[in-house]
């Protein structure tokens, strides 16, 4: 099989998995409106400040969010030895990485276009350069959780303490993702007069690139046996 | 060889760091400005250089581990990583004990502060992972994999904190320092890259001695023995 057509028919498996029982992204989405609600109680009923400080309540939970997913997606692999079965069929590693965080890409992307209105709601936050744009950094920046993410879920979920280590690995290398796509963010929400979200984005897009590239060609040293 | 480096080492480290701040605390000028206080920097400055020249043995190693699968680069890069946060965390300390009578604050979210600190958090994580993974195969590839990823991440780190915010002074170079500041900040600064030396050698013969250990031993046996005595 070609690499696109086994990407596709991973991403097929995975998102009919997901469909069949639907728990994972309910369960997630809660979790993740749950944060939004309790970031206004640790920030106080100020509206103003909830309003400021909006971009980066929005990033935090999507980001606490993904990692639930992130673990969950590559458990089931681990269930009735599904990787070693993969890996049994030789199919190519980085075809199964790039299927893998798609599919978490695209999951925590649905998350967050579900999580900007809901946090632009509750914060009183406005969006002055429009929803198109602030959905298009969520693109990105979803992009940037899910390659590192993925690959350190592989490594995690094979150990002890994966509920910890998977944070304290993917976090201090997130930053700069973060850091980008809160800025982006806030940005587009409280307006650009001196037109720095090009740059912001730029940043991020090249630590997607980096990542997605560096993260394919590692990843069959990550699984094998 | 190996006798003199285990011995001969240690010693010198001792003796050139013990000489550098004699040199730091009595000989050296005070400084215009900032007065006594600058007299960290001769520990700051180097212990800085030194938390990033671990990490950049601790990538190669890496590297060359996901290339050659040996285990001198395994145990190379755990003792590179582990004086990577010994250095990062005396950088951390000196440099907020020398920023608040200077800038007035412990911390600041400066670039070079940011990135150490995610270096060094970065790294813990690392530790961390090390100690998680008993097949000395999966570990050595799986931290070798998660070394290249912080590797790649500190210096995006620093360009993007650069971009959010700034407040550290630029580099100094020799030429902008006074000789007789300059001079004993040299002698410090190899002191403590002989400190690095030792302490990455003497890690690095514990590492070797480990996986040693292991490679004699079959994984769960003494984990048995162990679970049958009292």
């Amino acid at each position: 099989m070609s690499f696109v057509r086994e990407v596709v028919t991973l991403v097929a498996k995975d998102l009919r998995l997901e469909w069949r029982s639907r728990t994972r992204i309910n369960a997630t989405l809660f979790f993740a409106l749950l944060t939004l609600l309790l970031f206004s109680f640790a920030a106080g009923p100020a509206q103003a400040l909830q309003a400021a400080n909006a971009p980066g309540y929005l990033w935090l939970a999507l980001l606490l969010s993904s990692v639930l997913l992130l673990g969950e997606s590559l458990r089931i692999e681990l269930e009735n030895d599904s990787l070693e079965a993969l890996r049994a069929m030789a199919v190519d590693a980085r075809a199964l990485f790039v299927s893998k965080a798609l599919t978490n890409a695209l999951f925590c992307f649905l998350l967050g276009v579900v999580l900007v209105p809901v946090a632009v709601g509750l914060y009183g936050a406005e969006v002055k350069l429009g929803f198109p744009r602030l959905v298009g950094v969520v693109a990105l920046g979803t992009l940037a959780i899910a390659a590192p993410g993925t690959l350190y879920a592989t490594i995690a979920v094979q150990i002890r303490a994966r509920d910890v280590l998977l944070p304290l690995l993917l976090f201090p290398v997130l930053v700069p993702g973060l850091l980008a796509s809160v800025r982006a963010s806030s940005l587009i929400m409280q307006g650009d007069p001196m037109g720095q979200t090009g740059s912001w984005l730029l940043l991020l897009a090249v630590f997607d690139a980096l990542y997605w590239i560096l993260c394919t060609l590692m990843y069959g040293r990550v699984i094998e046996d | 060889m190996k006798r003199a480096l285990n011995i001969g080492l240690p010693v010198v480290a001792l003796i050139l760091v013990v000489l550098g701040a004699y040199q730091g605390l009595v000989v050296a000028p005070t400084e215009r400005m900032m007065g006594e206080v600058y007299r960290i920097m001769y520990v700051h400055v180097p212990t800085a250089m030194m938390s990033l020249l671990a990490p950049t043995i601790v990538c190669v190693a890496s590297l060359v581990y996901l290339v050659k699968s040996s285990r001198q680069a395994d145990a190379l890069a755990e003792a590179g990583a582990e004086v990577t946060v010994l250095f990062a965390t005396l950088c951390l300390v000196t440099g907020s004990i020398f920023g608040r009578p200077t800038w007035g604050v412990w911390w600041t979210w400066d670039p070079r502060l940011t990135s150490v600190a995610i270096l060094w958090i970065a790294f813990i994580g690392y530790l961390a992972l090390r100690r998680f993974v008993d097949d000395p195969d999966k570990r050595a590839t799986w931290s070798a994999v998660t070394a290249i990823i912080i590797s790649v991440d500190v210096p995006i780190v620093y360009f993007s904190v650069k971009w959010w915010n700034s407040l550290h002074q630029m580099q100094s170079s020799p030429n902008t320092v006074d000789p007789s500041i300059a001079a004993p900040l040299r002698l410090n600064i190899t002191a403590w890259f002989v400190v690095f030396l030792a302490l990455l050698w003497t890690r690095y013969r514990i590492g070797r001695a480990e996986r040693d250990r292991e490679e004699s031993t079959p994984v769960g046996e003494p984990k048995a023995v162990l679970r049958m005595s009292p």
